[in-house]
């Protein structure tokens, strides 16, 4: 089980603020840090990792201090088993796919684990490449055989899916869903997206400004507070146009041109370029499946 | 043909007894000056960089004073060490590792600088001491660098000629390397010697120069 409670002040684009977390894990469990970027949930990864330093509180795992600000303890991050993956994946582009998980192992460990690993992750026909001639997906695997090589206590994952297109990072999903129950390690990641939270993790933290504004389970956090029976969309008016007794406006949403009907009343104070929110009730939706 | 080699083969000795002392001493001060956070740092860098502005000459005279047995630091080396340094090969040695100093350091730790922190970071997380991480993952990784290290010092040591001059003198076989004969040579109006070790000198530098930057490129092209 992991204790946290740490203080730290973080500057941001949008000023100063200060990371107060308080937290426990339990073992094997999966735990996605969901929110803005800029909101904290990197540096908790890093203080988890030893990477970075607290100002102030405590972590322990399993009864051991990794950091105590009292005593001003922190344990390196070299003694801490935390595997982290970056996100840039942070191979060592001087050894090959095996030199690099070959230099994840612990001493004493035998070379079967990279074996292993290799055959699970499915990199046979890779294991002689250098990272620079891999594809963004082909690197995943890599880090993430690299940081299990190790025989992490404890799985650290940065926005692992964010560089990689839909399909690649489905099927890594399922990948890191695998290892992660195979090896029954204790799995914190940072992300924002919201399928990606809800389809991996069994606990989810929405962090805010450096504090937990929400946590539950993905089904509780995300159905309760952002399901609300309502579509909305942030716009751009293009155009406003008279049709008879109402208006129709043309809206740039995301990259796509819509045009809806508006009342005298809601286009009152509208010109081009004003910024909108298009909203809609959900109770005729048409669903469409776009299988990629 | 009847020049003396001797001048050149001291040239290269003492480029390559100074290249070896740069690289035990200046690829660890590079890695420290690229990571430290210490408050002198701008201090040091000016400290490192001054052989590239100073007048060889200024250099000299302060280290022919340093090294005269006067001197409390020559007086030192002599009784303690038994190093002669003023007129003699040590002390060309220690003046060419100060005076190339700039040229070990500056590509090192520029290297080291541009590696992304994750490598040092990622080797941490797996558990890696310091001496591992540098010697497996940074190190292996600035070879074009290093190379550039290696090589600038060893092409700068076989052109100096003011430092050489202030504290060396002229003794052939001790201190009258290459550059200095030449001068040696035009003074006494030998124009062919002068030209037979000068030829040598800018071949041999041309030759290591191009050797780098092809090397580098390919270097580059496999990475790219």
């Amino acid at each position: 089980m992991i204790e946290v409670d740490i203080q730290k002040k973080l500057f941001s684009a949008q000023g100063e603020f200060t990371l107060e977390l308080k937290m426990n894990i339990e073992k094997g469990e999966f735990i996605s840090l969901f929110g803005q970027s800029g909101a904290g949930k990197t540096t908790l990864l890093r203080c988890l990792a030893g990477l970075e330093k607290p100002d102030s509180g405590s972590i322990k795992v399993n009864g051991e201090r990794w950091f105590d600000g009292k005593t001003a303890f922190m344990l390196p991050a070299r003694h801490r088993r935390a595997g982290y993956m970056f996100q840039d994946y942070a191979l060592f582009p001087n050894m090959t796919v095996r030199g690099n998980l070959e230099f994840a192992l612990q001493p004493g460990a035998g070379k079967q684990r990279v074996a292993e690993l290799i055959e699970l992750m499915g990199l046979g026909e890779l294991q002689q490449r250098k990272p620079d001639t891999l594809s963004g997906g082909q690197k995943q695997r890599v880090a993430l055989a690299r940081a299990l090589a190790a025989e992490p206590k404890l799985l650290l994952l940065d926005e692992p899916f964010s560089a990689l297109d839909h399909a690649i990072r489905v099927r890594l999903q399922d990948e890191v869903m695998r290892m992660q129950r195979h090896f029954d390690l204790t799995t914190v990641m940072v992300s924002h997206d919201i399928s990606e939270v809800y389809k991996l993790s069994q606990r989810v933290m929405v962090i805010e400004q450096g504090s937990i504004a929400k946590q539950g389970t993905p089904a509780e956090v995300f159905k309760s507070g952002q399901a609300s029976g309502k579509f909305s969309f942030a716009g751009e008016v293009l155009d406003i146009e008279t049709a008879d007794v109402v208006f129709a406006v043309t809206l740039l949403v995301g990259n796509q041109v819509v045009r809806v009907i508006a009342t005298p009343d809601e286009v009152k104070n509208l010109k081009q370029g004003d910024r909108v929110m298009l909203m809609s009730k959900a109770f005729n939706p048409v669903l469409v499946s776009v299988a990629s | 043909m009847g020049y003396d080699l001797q001048p050149l083969f001291l040239t290269f000795r003492l480029a390559a007894v100074t290249t070896l002392i740069l690289c035990l001493i200046g690829i660890p001060f590079a890695y420290w000056m690229a990571f430290t956070k210490v408050r002198i740092k701008p201090v040091l860098e000016a400290l490192v960089s001054m052989p590239l502005v100073l007048p060889p000459s200024v250099l000299g005279f302060y280290l022919l004073l340093a090294f005269s047995p006067q001197s409390a630091f020559g007086h030192f080396v002599e009784t303690y060490i038994g190093l002669k340094l003023a007129f003699s090969f040590a002390g060309l040695v220690v003046a060419s590792v100060i005076f190339s100093f700039p040229f070990m350091v500056h590509p090192v730790q520029s290297g080291f600088q541009t590696l992304p922190r994750s490598l040092t970071e990622a080797a941490c997380t797996l558990g890696k001491s310091r001496w591992q991480t540098f010697a497996r993952v940074l190190l292996p990784n600035i070879k074009p660098s290093l190379l550039a290290g290696v090589v600038l010092s060893f092409a700068h040591t076989i052109g100096e000629f003011g430092v050489v001059m202030m504290i060396g003198g002229n003794l052939p076989g001790e201190t009258k390397v290459a550059a200095i004969a030449i001068y040696d040579e035009v003074e006494s109006l030998n124009y062919d010697a002068a030209n037979f070790y000068a030829l040598v000198l800018f071949s041999v530098c041309f030759i290591i120069l191009l050797t780098v930057y092809l090397l580098n490129r390919k270097m580059l092209m496999r990475v790219g």
